[in-house]
């Protein structure tokens, strides 16, 4: 399968931003069953300086600095993308959660290139914190001796149920307690929620973002366009009309990814309730949403602002 | 039920089992002998007395008695021997290279971790392990630049470490504060017992921490600062004089193309190096935490760049967790194929799965702690514990092990403390001590003292600055043989601050300053001229409207009540408040004696607001410590730009004021009558001048010739313009020129029949007065929008609003 996408994102300022630090998560990374063909990210106003680099998670990253004067910044990211269908993996064949957290244990012995890559992503990090809470409310699916995948598929499954898809009700600051309390939220929280059951059950597990492409006729999943995770009165105007925009388009998602040996990194989409597959796009991944937000910055001046988000991912047919 | 091992002997740092005092200890207990009762509580007092005024505080977050405490010191300090500290000194200096070189490998190829020399939850885990800063490589190849380890003595007698500080560690300069502040007290034993020099350790710093510069011209080098709210403000005020360097907050630097400048007031200068005191993770709201404040966005890709060096470099916080302490001795033989030197105290940390049934078996003898700093959970001895808080201990301990640790319970040694009475000889108090470790060319050098702290009761053995202990100077005894005139070091070369580094936020609060400065001037002659008119019914009237009006007595009170009225926002007691303020914010730039004067007026204004003093006697007194500043102001300070948008500040301040004044008086009923008159003089204190020219009851006329109009009185309106103008145009020649920076407004300069017409009490007298009441509103406006301009001209751009965007 291939896509073509397209994500834009427009501020709109009130008054004049004199200078703008950005860094930005819009070209993809490599990941297993993707290939990206070709991608180019457009920016307005010109940029004085452009680094392209990669983070410590292995996505790419850039940054810019802007120096002109500005009202309005417009960065587009376009992409050609190649999805590949995963392998059926049988939930029931992978191993016990219990030994596969023992297995992420430090016991002074050099662990697996593997297992240390998966100990990056069983800690507290900014936006997922440990609790009981979270240890407590995915008992259910994690009795004793369970397979993780099972136990993890479960467990999705529950949120999936429990949380109600609510766009606007939340920010990038509602804590995970708070979106486990209320059962409300949009992907990311679902995401977010779904990695602290797991890493507070010492599992590891790491926020994936990315896109999404629905197919009609099936009921369109849910997605969420990053404007809803800002807060402020006037944004909220703006996001409703970004949503408005957005009707018959797709938009920023994020999803979990869990480590489930034997498999290695198992994806699943807890807001959809569904294994990642040939629909999903992946971006970047990290802790949280923090280490990969597509686009982050740090502004001189500018007053309040508009942010307006679209996206649209396109299936083309390779010619 | 104390337990057996709580009662063991605890070392005594002065005196062996037997009583007999240490080797060491002699000589200055014999000194001490010989000082009477009276002799030791003036020591006592001195001690006390140079603490409160040198101004060395302690912030306490939450503190009811105010954002300042005065520094806790001893006068008696902790002597050690010269071999002892040689022990100590290479212990620290090899730990420092140790955390150095595991900060490059945590940093870079994570080695350690790979080999499982190290685990992964105490670095991944610790919320200072700072993602984004894998793969830096600082300029240099230095990671830790400022080292500090807090040791104990346990009762064997051997010196353990119980942490370490790596992230931007405290105390060094409370450290230098307390040396100068004994070295006054204790003048003959100092010298006499040969102890050796502190300061040194510093020398150079700047030339290390710059390190091989490519850049031509003078580096610079800034120290960051959380602000005047941070518990140790005192001190990074303390070394940015010592070092030479300017205090700035990460509001007054940006960053430009992967460069980092200082915006100052001749414009953006580069900044080659950083000395922080803010944690790491609040240093890059770009790529660190959003949230903060404090920071400078893009500083991360700067360091990246190799652009700017960070001491220490951000990250070095990951290092700051017990967990680390029992994995040292197999760090320390991998990393440097040495045996550690100094041992930790033996700690557990609770991941590891033996370590674990350890610590729960012997649960009594351990002091369970938490593994990162951001743990909710304070430090808690297992032997206090009992049934459901223990269940509940250990259910927390099995659900997440790996973040906890436990230590075993050290009885730290005991020091003589002077603070009871002499003569019923020493009180004793545990003390931990800091020891300091600085970065060289080859090596680290370690501070030869540094600072103990001591607990606030005997036999505690949680020693806290933020709990209330107090400290002391560490005493190291040289034994080398004296070489005649030992060298200095060069000391911090070029600290002379150029125009162009001055910090744009420094110069404004220098212009507040003196704008405050002369505010509080003015009010306190208001208020003591009105005071001294009591007697007098009509005038007092007339006066105390006066006051009203300029907001210096509050309504529904009296002038003797306003020294006191600290709740009024307007009164003399606020703006002596934003005065100190302003003084705290350029504290860096104030001479010793400057400070000592704030420190003073502030205490006085807080002691005659509790007692029953005679309130004109408080007010003079506060006149004469405002003189007093303006006499070190003009003697003291380097005259740079920044002093001279000091005078501007009260040159506008002063016309402000004098302008109000006149124009009010012009606009009264009682203009001319002389009783009224005489106190305006008296306000002015132009009574002496006013009698040098004019004979006879004063008359408005006169009145006016010297205020408005007469060149050579200080307190004119002319004299207050002349200076503006003056002081503006030498700005504009050192900083180029401004349209802006213009007084509006002009000098009423009336003629000989005007001035007949003021005195006059029909309709043209009055149309008169206020003709010329008129403009002087219009100049003292004028006044304000020149404060305005020179604030956008100047200041403004280090207020600018920041905003972290995400999406």
């Amino acid at each position: 399968m291939q896509y073509r996408i397209r994500h834009e994102t427009v501020y709109d300022y009130q008054s004049d931003v004199a200078h703008a630090h950005h860094l930005l998560h819009l070209v993809p990374r490599p990941a297993p069953f993707q290939r990206c063909l070709e991608h180019a990210v457009s920016i307005s106003p010109a940029s004085v300086s452009r680094r392209e680099e990669v983070d410590a998670f292995g996505n790419p990253v850039t940054r810019i600095e802007i120096a002109t004067t500005h009202r309005r910044l417009d960065v587009t990211s376009e992409m050609q993308v190649e999805v590949h269908p995963r392998p059926v993996l049988r939930a029931a064949d992978s191993n016990p959660w219990e030994l596969c957290r023992a297995r992420l244990d430090f016991d002074g012995l050099s662990p697996s290139h593997e297992v240390l890559e998966a100990r990056r992503f069983r800690h507290e990090s900014p936006h997922v914190r440990i609790k009981q809470q979270f240890v407590d409310y995915a008992a259910d699916a994690f009795a004793p001796q369970r397979p993780l995948l099972e136990g993890a598929v479960a467990l999705m499954s529950r949120l999936h149920g429990d949380i109600t898809y609510a766009p606007g009700e939340t920010s990038v600051a509602t804590p995970t307690t708070e979106v486990l309390s209320r059962r409300r939220g949009v992907c990311q929280d679902f995401a977010h929620v779904m990695i602290a059951c797991l890493r507070s059950r010492g599992l590891a597990a790491r926020y994936v973002s990315g896109y999404l492409h629905s197919r009609p006729p099936a009921r369109a999943p849910q997605t969420d366009s990053a404007a809803a995770a800002v807060a402020g009165d006037v944004r909220a105007a703006a996001r409703d009309e970004a949503r408005q925009r957005l009707v018959g388009h797709d938009a920023s998602h994020a999803w979990v990814a869990v480590y489930a040996p034997p498999f290695g990194w198992v994806e699943l989409d807890p807001t959809n309730g569904c294994h990642v597959g040939i629909d999903h796009v992946a971006i970047a991944w990290g802790r949280d949403f923090g280490d990969v937000s597509p686009l982050r910055g740090v502004i001189i001046g500018g007053g309040r602002h508009g942010l307006a988000v679209r996206v649209a991912v396109v299936p083309v047919t390779p010619s | 039920m104390p337990l057996s091992f709580l009662k063991a002997t605890r070392y005594d740092e002065m005196a062996d089992a037997q009583g007999v005092p240490r080797p060491h200890w002699r000589a200055l207990l014999e000194r001490l002998g010989r000082m009477d009762a009276t002799a030791a509580r003036r020591s006592i007092e001195l001690t006390r007395r140079l603490i409160v005024d040198n101004g060395v505080t302690y912030n306490v977050y939450a503190d009811p008695q105010g954002a300042d405490r005065p520094w806790d010191l001893d006068p008696l300090p902790l002597l050690v021997g010269a071999d002892e500290w040689r022990g100590i000194e290479a212990g620290v200096a090899q730990r420092a290279t140790l955390l150095d070189a595991l900060l490059r490998d945590l940093y870079g190829p994570q080695r350690l971790l790979a080999e499982g020399l190290a685990p992964t939850e105490l670095a991944f885990g610790h919320p200072n392990f700072l993602w984004p800063c894998v793969g830096v490589k600082p300029r240099g190849g230095r990671w830790l630049h400022v080292y500090a380890a807090d040791l104990a003595r346990a009762p064997d007698g051997r010196w353990w470490v119980l942490g370490d500080r790596a992230q931007a560690p405290s105390g060094a300069g409370y450290a230098l504060e307390n040396r100068e502040i004994l070295e006054q007290v204790l003048p003959d034993a100092c010298r006499d017992l040969r102890v050796r020099r502190v300061r040194d350790v510093f020398d150079g710093l700047r030339e290390r921490v710059l390190g091989a510069i490519e850049e031509s011209g003078s580096p610079l080098a800034v120290i960051l600062t959380p602000g005047p709210f941070n518990e140790t403000y005192f001190e990074h005020a303390f070394l940015a004089r010592q070092l030479g360097w300017p205090l700035v907050e990460g509001s007054d630097l940006t960053v430009r193309d992967t460069t980092v400048y200082l915006k100052t007031l001749g414009g953006l200068r580069r900044v080659h190096a950083i000395l922080r005191r803010l944690d790491d993770d609040f240093c890059d709201p770009l790529e660190l935490r959003s949230d903060s404040a404090l920071g400078v966005a893009g500083l991360l890709a700067a360091v990246r760049a190799g652009r700017v060096t960070l001491a220490n470099a951000l990250g070095s916080g990951v290092l700051e967790s017990a967990g680390w302490l029992g994995f040292m001795p197999g760090l320390c033989a991998r990393l440097l194929d040495e045996a550690l030197r100094l041992p930790s105290v033996a700690t557990w940390w609770c991941g590891e799965r033996p370590a674990l049934s350890h610590v729960l078996a012997n649960l009594d003898r351990l002091v369970i702690k938490p593994a990162y700093p951001n743990q909710r959970f304070e430090p808690v001895f297992g032997y206090q514990l009992d049934g459901a808080a223990r269940e509940r201990l250990v259910a927390r301990l099995k659900a997440r092990p790996y973040a906890f640790v436990a230590q075993e319970y050290i009885a730290l040694s005991q020091a003589p403390m002077w603070r009871s009475a002499p003569t019923s000889g020493f009180a004793r108090r545990a003390l931990t001590i800091r020891v300091y470790a600085i970065a060289g060319a080859d090596g680290y050098r370690v501070m030869p003292g540094g600072l103990a702290r001591v607990a606030h009761e005997g036999t505690i053995d949680v020693v806290s600055t933020q709990r209330g202990g107090g400290s002391k100077d560490i005493w190291v005894l040289d034994d080398a043989p004296v070489t005649p005139g030992a060298p200095r070091g060069a000391g911090p070369a070029a600290a002379v601050a150029r125009p162009d580094e001055l910090p744009s936020r420094l110069v404004e609060n220098l212009f507040w300053l003196g704008r405050y400065a002369v505010r509080c001037d003015d009010k306190a002659r208001l208020l003591r001229s009105t005071l001294g008119l009591q007697v007098d019914a009509s005038a007092f009237g007339h006066a105390l409207g006066v006051c009203r009006a300029l907001g210096a007595v509050a309504p529904a009170t009296d002038p003797a009540a306003a020294l006191r009225d600290v709740a009024d926002a307007t009164g003399l007691a606020a703006d002596v408040r934003r005065l100190a303020w302003s003084a705290s914010q350029v504290r860096s730039r104030l001479s010793e004696r400057y400070w000592r004067t704030v420190v003073g007026l502030q205490r006085q204004l807080q002691e005659s607001a509790a007692s029953i003093e005679n309130p004109r006697e408080a007010l003079e007194r506060l006149l004469v410590a405002l003189a007093a500043m303006r006499g070190f102001a003009s003697e003291d300070m380097t005259r740079d730009e920044g002093w001279r948008l000091m005078r501007l500040g009260r040159r506008i301040e002063r016309l402000q004021s004098v302008a109000t004044l006149l124009a009010l008086q012009l606009e009264s009923a009682a203009a001319t009558r002389p009783r009224e008159l005489e106190w305006l003089l008296d306000v002015f204190d132009s009574v002496v001048a006013y009698r040098a020219r004019f004979t006879g009851a004063p008359q408005l006329r006169s009145l006016l010739a010297l205020l408005l109009t007469e060149h050579a009185h200080p307190s004119s309106v002319y004299f207050q313009m002349a200076g503006i103008g003056a002081e503006l145009s030498s700005l504009d020649e050192s900083l180029g020129s401004g349209p802006e920076s213009v007084l509006h407004g002009s000098l009423p300069v009336p003629t000989e029949t005007q001035l007949e017409a003021v005195e006059r009490d029909d309709g043209a007298g009055a149309a008169e007065r206020s003709r010329i009441a008129a403009q002087l509103r219009g100049l003292a406006a004028g006044a304000g929008a020149l404060s305005d301009a020179l604030s956008r001209r100047y200041f403004t751009h280090t207020d600018s609003q920041l905003q972290s965007l995400a999406s």
